[in-house]
């Protein structure tokens, strides 16, 4: 009798310990070791976003520019992570948007008869939603959302699948040809973690993007969303975007 | 007495799973990184990457700890809100080593139309020129410091104002006349155009001082004949003055 209890002991505790290990691996590690902090950053008192005043905004295009001279984008015309789009509005209610080459060459007068009704740029770029749909749908964890609020891709670990490129409803990633990885905006991460400005709103020559602490009372982005009506690209999609735009016309889409 | 035996297939069985879950711990402990999961389902490391990419751009701040003048200069005028490195590109490795990289310098027109050719998108009231009419083919830092871009109050020149008269002059017979010969301007003119407009011939004898038959003028210069030439018409009726030839 003793013996068999033993041994039922014994094949109790053989099989409790890999279950263990299994349940501990799955919690990931113990939170003795995760206790490591950045030097002189704290993601955790972070919270970012940027504001797009679209009445300042004169399309030079210096942002799109900037932008890829900062993250070293590809130069073709068809990878961007910020860019800047015309709309043109004409009176039988017909609108057109153009970007061409996402604005970084300027844009040039449109040579039309029609009547116009009202014409104006918009700055895009990647939304950095609070509610992010290509988080959802990375199937290796490869995109997520830092503490400080900002979407990043892990280029060691995108397989570039694609899945979140088709998932963004701002147009915002493109595959990077040369990595095979989805790229996008980043806030220029590692600007702000410097405590430097993005490179587009650094060479902003009117002030139309304002980027700084959506949390913090005392920030250039607060002091704009007290001031003014703020709006988000495709609200109903409830994304939460958390660039928003001033003066916002309602046919930008 | 019957001992509780446990049957030789579920002792296999059991053998089996504990070595498949000893396999998935040891092949998570390869493949996953170890990062993972720390702060949320992905590679904390990651984190720490992206915010090692190097900085192309320094930044305002940096630009205005050496350059103090331009800065200066550059602080109450219409270009205060404006970054060094939207015109001079981008400039950390200057900033880290001063003499072995120099920043770009537009001296073109090209850099300053970004902004300022004119665009009916733009917003109203953000300065603009037409880049075909004003000062055609002059370089911006002819006439504006881009530090301090304010434009000359007093025009140098009739063309800053009045360019496609200029260019037109230009091509034709009058070429080598200048603005003063038919046009009196007084020198308020230049200072606040509309409070004094210039002079304008007003008679056919104005123009037969070179083109009548007995003018003291080059005798390459066409003549006409006052007395029988268009009839009861003013010259300038018929013969577009700064382009003569034209029909």
């Amino acid at each position: 009798m003793a013996t068999t209890c033993e041994r039922r002991e014994f094949l109790l505790k053989l099989l409790q310990l890999p279950c263990s290990a299994v349940l501990l691996s799955m919690c990931g590690p113990l939170p003795l070791f995760a206790d490591e902090k950045k030097e002189g950053y704290d993601a955790g008192e972070h919270y970012y976003g940027m504001g797009i005043q679209v009445d300042k905004c004169i399309g030079c295009g210096r942002c799109a520019e900037a932008c890829k001279a900062e993250n070293d984008v590809l130069r073709q015309p068809y990878y961007f992570r910020t860019w800047v789009e015309r709309y043109v509005v004409y009176g039988d209610g017909e609108v057109t948007v153009d970007s061409p080459e996402g604005g970084i060459h300027g844009f040039s007068a449109a040579e039309s008869d029609r009547e116009v009704l009202r014409s104006f740029f918009v700055p895009k770029l990647c939304n950095h939603c609070d509610n992010p749909p290509c988080v959802q749908v990375c199937p290796v964890g490869a995109t997520f959302k830092s503490v400080d609020g900002v979407i990043l891709v892990d280029k060691d670990y995108c397989i570039g699948c694609r899945y979140c490129i088709q998932a963004c409803p701002y147009g915002a990633r493109y595959l990077d040809p040369r990595t095979k990885t989805a790229d996008k905006c980043t806030f220029c991460y590692h600007r702000i973690t410097k405590g430097l400005l993005p490179a587009c709103v650094e060479v902003c020559p009117t002030q139309a993007r304002v980027f700084g602490e959506l949390k913090a009372m005392s920030s250039p982005l607060r002091r704009l969303m007290r001031m003014s009506q703020l709006q988000v690209l495709k609200p109903y999609l409830n994304t939460e975007p958390k660039v928003l735009y001033s003066e916002l016309d309602r046919e930008v889409r | 007495m019957r001992t509780f035996r446990i049957p030789d297939q579920v002792a296999r069985l059991a053998v089996l799973f504990a070595v498949a879950v000893v396999a998935l711990v040891v092949v998570r402990h390869i493949f996953v990184p170890k990062s993972f999961g720390k702060l949320g389902h992905y590679r904390a490391a990651a984190v720490d990457e992206i915010a090692s990419q190097s900085v192309r751009y320094a930044g305002m701040q940096t630009c205005v700890e050496c350059h103090t003048e331009e800065a200066e200069k550059k602080s109450s005028s219409f270009h205060r809100g404006l970054a060094c490195e939207v015109c001079h590109g981008p400039a950390s490795e200057h900033a880290s080593d001063p003499e072995a990289k120099k920043p770009f310098v537009p001296r073109e027109r090209g850099a300053c139309l970004y902004c300022h050719n004119y665009l009916p998108s733009r917003p109203t009231g953000f300065p603009q020129i037409l880049e075909k009419l004003h000062n055609p083919m002059k370089p911006c830092p002819t006439c504006h410091n881009p530090h301090d871009p304010t434009p000359p109050h007093v025009p140098g020149t009739c063309s800053a104002c009045h360019a496609s008269i200029a260019r037109i002059k230009a091509i034709s017979h009058h070429d080598s006349l200048e603005c003063e010969t038919c046009h009196e301007a007084s020198p308020q003119h230049r200072q606040d155009p509309r409070s004094a407009l210039p002079k304008k011939p007003t008679n056919r004898e104005f123009c037969g001082k070179c083109h009548a038959q007995n003018a003291p003028s080059a005798k390459e210069i066409r003549r006409i004949d006052l007395a029988t030439h268009g009839g009861r018409y003013l010259c300038w009726q018929c013969h577009y003055p700064h382009y003569p030839e034209g029909r």
